[in-house]
C-alpha cells in the first residue's frame, strides 16, 4: 500500500474522470473516481443497460519461458494444465500457510506465455513472491505500466464494443479471450467482468486510453452508457458475491474459508500452500457466508457479528443492495465469517452496528445473478 | 444554492433562526459528498445537543457520517419525513429535508458560524 507522503498514482485516463466530474478517492495508493453522477444510478446502468469502468490500477505480471507452465502450477492453487490457449480462470496466489497473497485471473496466451491479471495494491508484493518461487525455466516481468484496462459491463456491453472491432465478440465465450483490437488498436478482449453481469476486459496501450473512453462513449449512447466508479463496482461485486482483496481474503483467509474451495485443485501434484489446505480441510472453523439484514441498519466492513451475545464473527463487505432494493424495499446485505457450525442458511444472528446489535440472517448467495439468453 | 440567511459549520451544517428557534440541516455539498442517503438517525425530542457534538448521523450506501450541531439547545421536532424518505436529503437538503428544531440555549454561538459567503469559499465554490 502507499506511504501517507506519497503522491497517488494516476491512470491515463484520471484527466478524462475529473472532466467528467467524478469524484476521486485514494484507492491502495491510486487516485480513482469513487463515482460520477450517482453510485445508484451507475449501478442501476451496468444491471440495466452498460456501462464503463477505468480499471488501469489493476496489475498485469507476464510469465514467459518453457518452463512458464510450470512456473504458474507452482505459484496458483488452480489447475493452469486445463487451460486452452484463449482459456481464462480465476485462481489464488497463496502463502505457504494457504492464506491469500492475492486473488488472480490466469490467461493463458500460449504453451509458454501465461497472463495474470492482479489487483492494484498487491502488484510489488505478488511480483516479489513469484520472483522467489521461480526456480523454473521462465521469465517473470511485472508489465502493469504497458496496459490501460478499461471494463464494459452489463446486458449492452458486447453491442457497445462491437461497434469498435472486428472481432467478433458473440465467438468469445465467458473467462476466454481474443487478442484483436478496438478502433485498430491491438487490444486484449477478454470476456470476463467484476460486477455480475455480460461483459468485457480489454487491455491496451495506455497512449490509446482517452481515445478509446470516448470511443465507447459515443458507441453506447444509444444505450444510455454511463461511466461508474469503484462506489458502483464495490456494490456490483458485492452483489454477484465476488470477493475483494483486504476484505473477504487476505493473508490471514485461505481459499477454503472464503468459500472458493472450487479454485484449490488437491489433485494436481504440488503448489505454494497445498499441504496446509490439505490439513485445514477436515478443520475448517469459519467460512464466509452472505447475510441479509432483518433489522434496521447496514452492517458494514469490520463490524462485529456476534451470536448470543457472544462475538462470533467479523462482516467483510455490507451495503443497501441497489439491484434488491429497486423494487421499493431496502435491503441490506452483505458477507461476514461464522463459526461454520453456525453457518447454515436460516441461522440468524446480530452485528454490531455503532454499538448496537442489529438482527440479520444467513441467506444463499449470490445475492443477484444475471439470467441468460 | 447557499441560502444568505443560514449560518453554516466547517462539518457542513446549516441552521436557520426565527426567534430563539433554530432549525438545522447539512449542506448540499454535505449531501453531495456523502451520495445516496439511505438512513438518517436523530435524537428525540426533549433531547439536550450541544454546539459541536455528534447528535446523529446520515448513512449513505457507501458510509456513515456523524452530523455535529451547530448550536446548543433542546430538540423540539425532528423531520418525520426523513424516517420514510431519506433520500429527501439528496434532493432538498436546504428545505424539506431539515433535519431538527431546537430552542437555542444560547444565540451567541451563532457568531462563530460562517456566512453563505464564507462557507462557500471554504468549500471552494
Amino acid at each position: 500500500m502507499s506511504q501517507d507522503s506519497a503522491p497517488l498514482k494516476q491512470t491515463a485516463l484520471n484527466a478524462i474522470h475529473r472532466a467528467q466530474g467524478a469524484k476521486m478517492v485514494d484507492f491502495g495508493g491510486w487516485d480513482m473516481p469513487v463515482q460520477y453522477s450517482g453510485l445508484v444510478e451507475e449501478h442501476h446502468a451496468v444491471r440495466r443497460a452498460v456501462g464503463l469502468f477505468d480499471v488501469s490500477h489493476m496489475g498485469e505480471i507476464d510469465i514467459r519461458g518453457p518452463q512458464a507452465l510450470h512456473l504458474v502450477e507452482h505459484i496458483s492453487s488452480n489447475w493452469a494444465q486445463k487451460l486452452n490457449i484463449g482459456q481464462i480462470h480465476y485462481s489464488g496466489l497463496l502463502y505457504e500457510t494457504g492464506g491469500f497473497v492475492d486473488d488472480i485471473l490466469v490467461h493463458k496466451v500460449a504453451d509458454d506465455h501465461f497472463f495474470i491479471c492482479i489487483n492494484a495494491g498487491n502488484q510489488e508484493k505478488d511480483f516479489a513472491h513469484i520472483q522467489a518461487h521461480n526456480t523454473f525455466d521462465a521469465t517473470v516481468e511485472l508489465s502493469s505500466e504497458r496496459y490501460t484496462q478499461i471494463a464494459i459491463q452489463g446486458p449492452r456491453a458486447l453491442e457497445t464494443l462491437q461497434k469498435l472491432t472486428k472481432t467478433r465478440l458473440a465467438e468469445i465465450k465467458y473467462y476466454w479471450f481474443v487478442d484483436g483490437e478496438v478502433t485498430g488498436t491491438p487490444a486484449r478482449i477478454a470476456r470476463t467482468g467484476y460486477t455480475g453481469e455480460d461483459g468485457f476486459e480489454i487491455y491496451f496501450a495506455p497512449s490509446e486510453s482517452a481515445r478509446i473512453w470516448r470511443a465507447l462513449m459515443v458507441a453506447g449512447e444509444e444505450f444510455g452508457v454511463k461511466p461508474a466508479g469503484l462506489g458502483a463496482r464495490n456494490t456490483l461485486r458485492l452483489e454477484a458475491k465476488m470477493a475483494l482483496y483486504g476484505h473477504e481474503i487476505d493473508a490471514s483467509i485461505s481459499p477454503l474459508e472464503a468459500d472458493l474451495a472450487w479454485m484449490v485443485k488437491f489433485d494436481k501434484p504440488d503448489f505454494v500452500g497445498r499441504a496446509a489446505l490439505a490439513s485445514q480441510q477436515d478443520q475448517l472453523t469459519r467460512r464466509l457466508v452472505g447475510f441479509e439484514m432483518t433489522g434496521r441498519g447496514i452492517g458494514r466492513d469490520g463490524y462485529e457479528v456476534q451470536i448470543g451475545g457472544a462475538k462470533a464473527g467479523w462482516v467483510t463487505s455490507g451495503s443497501p443492495s441497489p439491484t434488491l432494493s429497486a423494487a421499493g424495499t431496502p435491503k441490506n446485505i452483505g458477507l461476514c465469517y461464522l463459526p461454520v457450525q453456525n453457518a447454515a442458511v436460516g441461522t440468524e444472528f446480530e452485528i454490531l452496528v455503532r454499538n448496537q446489535p442489529v438482527s440479520a440472517v444467513v441467506v444463499p448467495t449470490p445475492f443477484y445473478k444475471r439470467s441468460k439468453g | 444554492m447557499y441560502p444568505q440567511n443560514y449560518s453554516y459549520t466547517k462539518e457542513h451544517e446549516w441552521v436557520s433562526v426565527a426567534g430563539d428557534i433554530g432549525t438545522i440541516g447539512i449542506t448540499h455539498h454535505a449531501q453531495k459528498e456523502l451520495g445516496d442517503i439511505v438512513y438518517v438517525d436523530l435524537p428525540k425530542p426533549g433531547a439536550a445537543i450541544t454546539a459541536h457534538a455528534t447528535f446523529g448521523s446520515v448513512e449513505s450506501v457507501k458510509a456513515v457520517s456523524d452530523i455535529y450541531s451547530p448550536v446548543s439547545g433542546e430538540v423540539l421536532e425532528v423531520n418525520s419525513l426523513l424516517a420514510t424518505k431519506p433520500e429527501k436529503l439528496n434532493e432538498d437538503p436546504h428545505g424539506e429535508a431539515w433535519l431538527v428544531r431546537v430552542k437555542l440555549a444560547s444565540p451567541n454561538e451563532l457568531k462563530g458560524l460562517m456566512t453563505a459567503a464564507d462557507y462557500q469559499q471554504y468549500i471552494g465554490e
